[in-house]
């Protein structure tokens, strides 16, 4: 199993989650979440004074797959969230040790 | 001044009651109430307590930090209650009652002989208890304009006793001058320096936003300022307020007709016209220096238009209202993005940029544009109108509203220096270090504005 976090453009998050769900996915955790990477942030100003925002709005989808769905939900991913700009996000993939469901204590890929 | 259009109709009560049938006669004439008038004169002083909570609550609120928004909330929900309270023991008496030119009497304390009944002088068609409610509106809205100088730094307690003092040390004396009986200023009842002020030019713009200056600059600089970013937390509550304070102030310039005629109507629509006229020209600057037009400006460039329009509302042409608009968007505009950062000081929300820079602005522009078409306020011992500002030939006028400018920042600066220092030497006027980070609204109230957790 491992999980895949997603950093998107908040406005990419709703043809990401039609993407992951057509490719088969379900389930799947959305957060808000601020920051940047190489993207530099933009500036407001407030009654004349200049406020240089350098962490932006983003969204993280997470989700966790069996080994074998992890380049299907990738390929949804990018293909939801790609502009070609920059600010697109990043995507990073990581291995899950376990996996219990709260409600009847199963364990493992059956618990996804 | 207020009470120009009673001035006409007092004779004829006069006349009246001089036909009248052999009835033991007093010296005064029996005034009536209008029932027009009076159902105006109400809603108009609850439009003016909803400038004050919610509107300039939810103004300032969403112009400070998440961690201080209940703070700036409750300092102004708390003039509600307290200036109440002392307006009915005292302080209504001390700007009413007629007294010296400086001040009022105590007659009226307690709310001794404040009737249900009208008085020539103070609406004649109203009772004189609306009258004394719809002044207290103005009287609570006023030191909660203070606030914002002083916002997101000063402890609850001496906010409280500061303002309080404040409003019977500063407000009182400066509502007698221009509109108690006998006041200094008075321009309606013959005052040695008539200063035109219809709807509170001086005694409320120029008086808050002057003591605000005075507070920024004695409190010294919140923490981190201006190196640390402070943006408001929420401009939707801020649209909100300034959307309110518009409706509401309606009810301030318009309902200072003290009557529901032709006086009030003038006021309601230069009240409009002037805001309309300053949200654009703070905007359209915003525009052209930042490239973008911001909501936030706006609605700043709203308040600075209802704040300039308050004296004139009465006296001016609605084109001239315009004028007046326009002019105070783009003043209040430089004070406060470019003036206020290059002098230094830390006015948090802007008190004095608007409300003493759009203040005085407005009663200097209103000595200029008064229009005796519109308001016949000066009349010669034959009863012939006389002209009222500088552009129909009373350049005099302008010099009369110089001095109730001068008078009105004089008492300010002082009246608000002795009280900061008398507060600070007792209980203090700062919250600690440690607080000012956590932020006010645990610090001072025990609690937060918005769940972490819903």
């Amino acid at each position: 199993m491992q999980k895949i976090e997603a950093i998107v453009q908040p406005s990419k998050v709703e043809a990401v989650k039609t993407a992951l769900i057509d490719a088969g996915i379900t389930g799947m955790t959305i957060v808000e979440a601020r920051g940047h990477g190489r993207q530099k942030g933009h500036t407001e100003f407030y009654r004349g004074r200049e406020y240089s925002v350098d962490l932006l709005p983003k969204a993280k989808v997470e989700i966790v797959v069996q080994d074998e769905l992890v380049d299907t939900a990738i390929r949804a991913i990018i293909a939801g969230a790609r502009t070609g700009k920059i600010g697109d996000g990043k995507i990073f993939v990581s291995k899950i040790e376990q996996v219990i469901r709260i409600r009847n204590d199963e364990r493992g890929e059956g618990a996804l | 001044m207020r009470r120009n259009g009673s001035r006409i109709l007092v004779p004829l009560f006069l006349g009246v009651a001089g036909c009248g049938i052999g009835f033991a006669q007093t010296s005064t004439p029996a005034l009536t109430v209008s029932n027009a008038d009076n159902a105006w004169m109400l809603v108009s002083s609850a439009l003016v307590l909803m400038m004050t909570g919610p509107g300039l609550a939810l103004f300032y609120g969403g112009l400070v930090r998440k961690k201080n928004v209940l703070s700036v909330m409750m300092q102004s929900f708390a003039m509600m209650a307290l200036v109440t309270l002392l307006w009915a023991i005292v302080s209504y008496s001390l700007a009413f009652d007629s007294g010296t030119s400086f001040i009022g009497g105590l007659h009226h304390a307690f709310m001794r002989d404040v009737a249900l009944t009208p008085d020539a002088d103070y609406g004649s068609t109203i009772p004189v208890q609306t009258f004394m409610v719809y002044q207290l509106m103005f009287a609570i809205i006023t030191p909660a304009l203070i606030t914002g100088a002083f916002a997101e730094r000063m402890k609850f307690s001496a906010m409280a006793l500061f303002l309080m003092l404040w409003s019977i040390v500063v407000y009182s004396p400066m509502a007698h001058m221009v509109w108690g009986k006998g006041g200094l200023l008075n321009a309606a009842l013959g005052g040695a320096i008539p200063t035109l002020d219809f709807a509170g030019g001086t005694v409320v713009h120029i008086t808050s936003g002057v003591s605000a200056l005075v507070c920024a600059i004695y409190l010294g600089k919140r923490l981190g300022y201006p190196h640390e970013p402070a943006p408001p937390h929420s401009v939707v509550l801020s649209f909100i307020g300034a959307c309110l304070l518009w409706v509401g102030w309606f009810g301030f310039n318009a309902g200072s007709a003290l009557s529901s005629g032709s006086l009030a109507t003038s006021a309601f629509v230069n009240t409009h016209f002037a805001t309309a006229g300053a949200a654009m020209s703070w905007a359209v600057v915003e525009w052209i220096r930042n490239k973008k037009p911001s909501a936030l400006g706006a609605i700043s460039g709203a308040v600075a238009g209802l704040v300039a329009i308050t004296p004139a509302a009465g006296f001016v042409q609605p084109m001239s209202a315009i004028v007046i608009g326009l002019i105070a968007g783009v003043c209040c505009y430089f004070m406060v993005a470019k003036v206020k950062h290059m002098l230094g000081y830390d006015d948090a929300l802007d008190a004095f940029g608007v409300h003493g820079v759009g203040g005085t602005l407005g009663a200097i522009l209103t000595g200029i544009f008064a229009s005796s078409t519109i308001n016949p306020i000066f009349k010669d011992s034959a009863g012939k109108v006389l002209p009222s500002g500088l552009i129909e030939g009373n350049g005099n006028q302008l010099l009369n509203q110089l001095g109730g400018v001068g008078i009105a920042w004089g008492i300010s600066i002082v009246g608000t220096l002795v009280l900061l220092f008398m507060v600070d030497k007792t209980i203090g006027l700062r919250v600690t270090p440690s607080e000012e980070i956590e932020g006010l609204d645990i610090t001072q109230h025990g609690e937060e504005g918005y769940d972490r957790v819903a």
